[in-house]
């Protein structure tokens, strides 16, 4: 897999931030899969005021419920997108014979994937949770919260996505396969959501969402290489 | 020490002979063990003083939890070892776990609820055991769940591997979030009777029936692992000599 020695070759770093660059000036030549996530995001928040009530109280007990929910649903259907156009154009082979390292390439690909969904989200859920009744000051903390939440989710799920590239009936499938993990990303972030709301300290649970960041960021994208590779041969 | 015995093991007939002359050890030791906790725990035991008789459902229920888990570790180490030794028998191994493992965690929900509904009064709480279970079952069903999305046999050995090796470095984040997230919403108010005081006339029976169950599990794997076996190597020349 090493390239010859008469090849300059390019840095990780180098090729990782070339891969951001490149997808998000895909991604903003084609707005539409970063506003599909936000619309279902927003659907989702109607659809359970809808089934609850519009008194306010209650929307607030439920809020941080909510905005977690729909947040990691709209990321999820979001991850369907992050390897399935490049799977067919054929880019991702490339990226897997280019002789650059394919967890450096994958973990650019997964960061853009986060900047275009996972951030357009947390700056969506202090807005979603304000029409639910909870207070402004609390949305510096929701915004962070959803942040860090998305962005281990995104790692997370980028080996699901992999690994299903190769499989029948993709979609539901990827859903059985992360949500079950997604689940401590979940319960710290809905609960630092809850805390932020009540305004008190939301740091505890915080950091345990970010130490799962840090598993996810470090280790994930050796895993989703052997996957992509796996669904390559 | 040489290494024969364990290269060995990457030959699928030299495994499934093996398999073949161990099943019945397995199922005859598990057999009596089984039989033999189950009456102590059902006959001999004495009833629990705050619990009464409803409390020996856990000579099934515990076994059964038990395994859930300890199916899902071996499925993990044998992926691992088919991933990275390029075992074809380790995969078959992790195969043949998955739907065991499934068919233990189904069943320690089941013992679960019918254990809740004389003791909470209720059919189902969403307790940590019972939640970090159900969060295993689908953990499981993913696991099988992709392996039938391929057609070829090899991606979809290599594929689900990633799954289990991944999911093996979650499964104590799962459970013990899930434990936290008890801990963050409400004070625990069931626990099972202390484990560390269970009265030695209580205890010797689950340990029985737990090594039976174990032995247990061993022989169907064993006989799923061979059906996995001729399942994969259908074209081989040596199967027609093993089945003759």
């Amino acid at each position: 897999m090493t390239p010859p020695d008469s090849l300059p070759t390019t840095p990780p770093l180098l090729a990782a931030r070339l891969v951001i660059e490149r997808d998000l000036l895909l991604a903003f030549r084609r707005p539409e899969q970063l506003l599909h996530p936000l619309a279902f995001f927003m659907l989702v928040t109607t659809l359970f005021v809808l089934s609850e009530s519009s008194e306010r109280t209650v929307l607030r007990g439920i809020a941080p419920g909510v905005l977690w929910v729909g947040a990691l649903l709209a990321a999820l259907l979001a991850l369907d997108f992050l390897f399935r156009d490049d799977a067919q154009d054929g880019t991702l082979e490339q990226y897997a014979l280019s002789g650059q390292s394919l967890t450096w390439l994958l973990l650019g690909k997964t960061s853009s994937h986060w900047l275009l969904t996972g951030v357009p989200l947390s700056v969506m859920a202090p807005l979603m949770a304000y029409t639910l009744g909870v207070p402004a000051s609390a949305s510096v903390g929701i915004m962070l919260t959803v942040a860090l939440g998305s962005l281990a989710l995104s790692f997370i799920g980028s080996i699901g996505a992999a690994l299903t590239l190769g499989a029948r009936r993709g979609g539901v499938l990827l859903a059985i396969l992360i949500l079950p993990l997604a689940a401590p990303i979940l319960i710290f972030g809905s609960r630092a959501t809850e805390l932020a709301i009540r305004g008190e300290a939301y740091v505890a649970p915080m950091e345990l969402l970010g130490a799962i960041v840090v598993l996810s960021f470090t280790l994930a994208p050796l895993a989703a290489a052997a996957a992509v590779r796996i669904s390559l041969e | 020490m040489t290494w024969t015995w364990f290269h060995r093991l990457g030959s699928p007939p030299y495994v499934y002979r093996l398999a073949q002359r161990l099943t019945p050890w397995f199922a005859w030791s598990a057999g009596v063990l089984i039989l033999a906790g189950l009456f102590g725990g059902l006959v001999l035991a004495p009833p629990d003083y705050q619990q009464g008789n409803g409390f020996r459902i856990i000579y099934v229920h515990a076994p059964t939890a038990w395994l859930s888990l300890m199916v899902y570790t071996w499925m993990g180490v044998a992926a691992a070892v088919g991933l990275i030794w390029r075992i074809k028998v380790a995969h078959a191994v992790a195969a043949a776990c998955a739907p065991i493992g499934a068919s233990f965690t189904a069943a320690a929900l089941a013992t679960g609820s019918l254990f809740g509904k004389p003791m909470w009064g209720t059919w189902w709480v969403w307790t940590p055991r019972l939640t970090s279970e159900l969060l295993l079952l689908f953990l499981y069903l993913g696991y099988m769940g992709l392996r039938a999305s391929f057609d070829d046999t090899q991606r979809a050995d290599r594929a689900s591997a990633v799954l289990a090796v991944v999911g093996i470095v979650n499964v104590p984040i799962v459970h013990y979030s899930v434990v936290w997230w008890n801990d963050l919403h409400q004070a625990s108010s069931l626990t099972l009777a202390g484990k560390d005081t269970i009265a030695t006339s209580m205890l010797v029976p689950l340990l029985v029936s737990l090594l039976g169950f174990t032995l247990y599990f061993g022989a169907i794997v064993l006989v799923r692992l061979r059906a996995e076996i001729l399942r994969r190597e259908r074209a081989a020349s040596w199967i027609r000599e093993a089945l003759a």
